[in-house]
């Protein structure tokens, strides 16, 4: 896409979409939560608390979106060489990580009044904690090394790492999980959701989704605009420097 | 074959000869396992349960310790600048690097733990299965810990960010060796299917981090 | 394994942290004979060296080694940069062994490269106790155990006192002799007659 190579043309396509995404996003939030927590029926064994559902499930879908977009444009700063792609890895990180926080959040807040502990070793939960874990190295990784340059190729090759063993991890947390049985699996998600609840659940991922675009799309222009300065700061230096400072 | 066999040869010596790194790393080991019974209790029937698990978490972290030394000497002195200019590609300069620290961490780390074994009542009968998942595990410690490495070179605090990336990705290293000792303990689950994934995973480490390390390194040089 | 190569640059740039340091540079060095690149601090000495080395990638252009052999560039450069390449812990004489066993030359090579710069008897001493004189002599004597057509040394005369510089200058004038090449990047100026001078860092005033 070398339209969106151009940090310029990109800027320019960002402001453009930003209205009418933040418009949707919050029609889309508007019909969601109204379907969640009104039309939606409360679970006969759960009640009200099994509408954090909706919230916990987007949250964790985001979560492995998140890391997949990293993924993608990882490969997109090592090998295509996308002037962008290490802007976009890295203003996903802290977005992907924050929704996987909320999921392991969510997930404890809906375990505590089923299982009477806040936290359960089962599958689900325990994979998107190791998924945090990821996320928290590539973000000190992204911390830890000043130049950009490199930064943006360390944690590409980090992040490429990681999504190459996310479905080995994954894999092994459900053997770990079937070997030591604890309390089962929250439901949602499998097929036994009640087709009622599917509605709401559909339009509150939707909306959480065009959310973390939203954000995502607002995050990379901070980040080329931070860069220009930075660019701008250099050069100023490089005068002084010239000029005999 | 000889510039290969010759900085294997190399990597090991300097292992033996510059500042006891091994000793280090088996001294800590020893002090995991000796200090957590101090915080679990000498309640023998629960640690000989959990005795797999620390005996394993225990020997990651010792691992992860000396993971710095894989490439950091070679990088600060301006051998990796040379070494990148001989006729081994950068690859395989990784794996035998890591090959190396295998061989002078991960092996004796593995053969110690029997004996830190005794210390957490695990069963004698289960030692030599012990032992067989930690050899057979260790590869993949010592080669995913070198991609590590080749991230962090010349960064401040780069042995606890070495940690904090590469630990994550041994979850499956942990699981399986883990589980492969304590199916034989508990019964009746047989040992064999988590320790033949655990050989499978380190088979895969062993081919495809060095790929990643070399990225890293080449990175690191620029 | 004593080839005669000589080595053009065709238009490279080079970027560093985001900066182009030079860019569209060429120049050409015939085999016999050696470049000197001059230029001050940041100006892209060592970089130009470590492009060579393949140590560092282009950011344009490209290359060309004539006549045109097998070997990737890095494969027939001897890097000699800032960083003596020396291990401590071992002694000198195995330094320059795994040099020796490593690049390809032989092991009897080690010798004569001892003698080079009059190493010889620190040959079983540890490395460790080297002054950094000799430390400078022994990552130079590596040009000696095996032998690859393209010098590229970095401020080699540093730490360097003049008997040992008059003996860095003839050792360069050999090889030249011999149909290698020398690139060498220096602040300070050396006997050895370069054919070509570069100067880096002279468009920045402008």
């Amino acid at each position: 896409m070398p339209s969106l190579a151009n940090p310029t043309r990109f800027l320019d396509l960002v402001g453009r979409i930003v209205p009418w995404l933040a418009l949707a996003t919050a029609a889309l939030f508007g019909v969601g939560l109204y379907l969640a927590l009104y039309v939606a029926p409360p679970d006969y064994q759960q009640g009200e608390t099994v509408r954090i559902m909706f919230i916990h499930v987007p949250a964790a879908w985001l979560a492995m979106f998140g890391y997949t977009l990293i993924a993608i444009a990882s490969l997109g700063t090592l090998i295509w060489r996308h002037p962008l792609a290490d802007v976009a890895a890295k203003t996903a990180v802290p977005i992907g990580a924050t929704f996987t926080f909320i999921a392991l959040v969510t997930g404890s807040l809906w375990g505590k009044p089923m299982w009477g502990t806040y936290w359960v070793w089962d599958a689900r939960l325990t994979s998107v904690l190791v998924l945090f874990l990821l996320y928290l190295g590539l973000m000190a990784l992204w911390q830890a090394i000043d130049e950009p340059g490199r930064a943006g190729r360390a944690a590409a090759i980090l992040a490429l790492v990681g999504a190459i063993n996310v479905p080995i991890i994954k894999f092994s947390v459900d053997w770990w999980n079937t070997l030591h049985q604890p309390a089962s699996v929250f439901r949602a998600g499998g097929s036994t959701i009640d087709p009622s609840l599917l509605t709401p659940l559909f339009v509150m991922a939707v909306a959480f989704t065009l959310l973390f675009v939203l954000l995502h799309l607002l995050a990379m222009r901070a980040e080329i605009l931070r860069r220009r300065v930075r660019a701008m700061q250099q050069s100023q230096v490089e005068h002084a420097t010239v000029a005999g400072a | 074959m000889k510039p290969a066999l010759a900085l294997l040869r190399r990597d090991i010596s300097l292992a033996f000869r510059e500042g006891g790194a091994i000793g280090t790393a088996l001294g800590f080991y020893l002090m995991v396992v000796a200090i957590t019974p101090l915080g679990l209790g000498p309640d023998l029937n629960l640690l000989s349960r959990i005795a797999p698990g620390i005996l394993w978490v225990a020997l990651l972290l010792a691992a992860l310790l000396s993971a710095d030394r894989i490439f950091h000497n070679d990088y600060e002195d301006g051998t990796l600048d040379v070494l990148a200019t001989g006729p081994l590609p950068l690859p395989l300069v990784a794996a035998i690097k890591s090959l190396a620290h295998w061989i002078t961490t991960g092996v004796p780390l593995a053969l110690l733990a029997p004996v830190l074994g005794l210390l957490l009542n695990l069963p004698v009968e289960t030692s030599p299965l012990l032992v067989l998942t930690m050899l057979v595990g260790t590869p993949a410690v010592s080669f995913i810990a070198a991609i590590g490495a080749s991230l962090t070179l010349g960064l401040r605090r780069s042995g606890m960010l070495l940690a904090l990336l590469v630990l994550p990705l041994y979850v499956p290293v942990l699981i399986f060796g883990v589980g492969s000792v304590s199916a034989a303990i508990t019964g009746p689950a047989s040992p064999w299917p988590p320790l033949l994934m655990l050989t499978a995973f380190s088979l895969a480490s062993i081919v495809l981090a060095p790929l990643a390390a070399a990225a890293g390194l080449r990175n690191a040089m620029r | 394994m004593d080839q005669a190569v000589g080595i053009a640059a065709h238009s490279i740039s080079c970027q560093r942290g985001g900066r182009t340091l030079f860019k569209a540079l060429s120049f050409a060095v015939p085999s016999g004979e050696a470049l000197f690149v001059s230029g001050p601090n940041g100006a892209g000495k060592t970089s130009l060296l470590r492009m060579l080395a393949g140590l560092l990638p282009l950011a344009a252009g490209r290359f060309s080694v004539d006549p045109h052999v097998e070997a990737p560039l890095p494969e027939l450069c001897h890097y000699v940069g800032h960083a003596s390449a020396v291990k401590s812990a071992l002694s000198v004489e195995e330094n320059l062994a795994f040099w020796a066993d490593y690049l390809g030359g032989a092991r009897e090579a080690t010798d004569a490269a001892l003698d080079v710069f009059g190493l010889e008897p620190l040959a079983h001493l540890p490395a460790a106790l080297l002054s950094a004189g000799q430390r400078r002599k022994l990552a130079l004597s590596r040009l000696f155990v095996a032998k690859r057509p393209v010098w590229l040394l970095d401020e080699p005369s540093v730490s360097l006192d003049a008997a040992s510089v008059k003996l860095l200058d003839r050792a360069i004038a050999a090889h030249l002799k011999g149909g290698g090449i020398a690139i060498v990047a220096s602040h300070t100026p050396l006997k050895v007659k370069f054919s070509h001078q570069l100067a880096l860092g002279a468009e920045r005033a402008a």
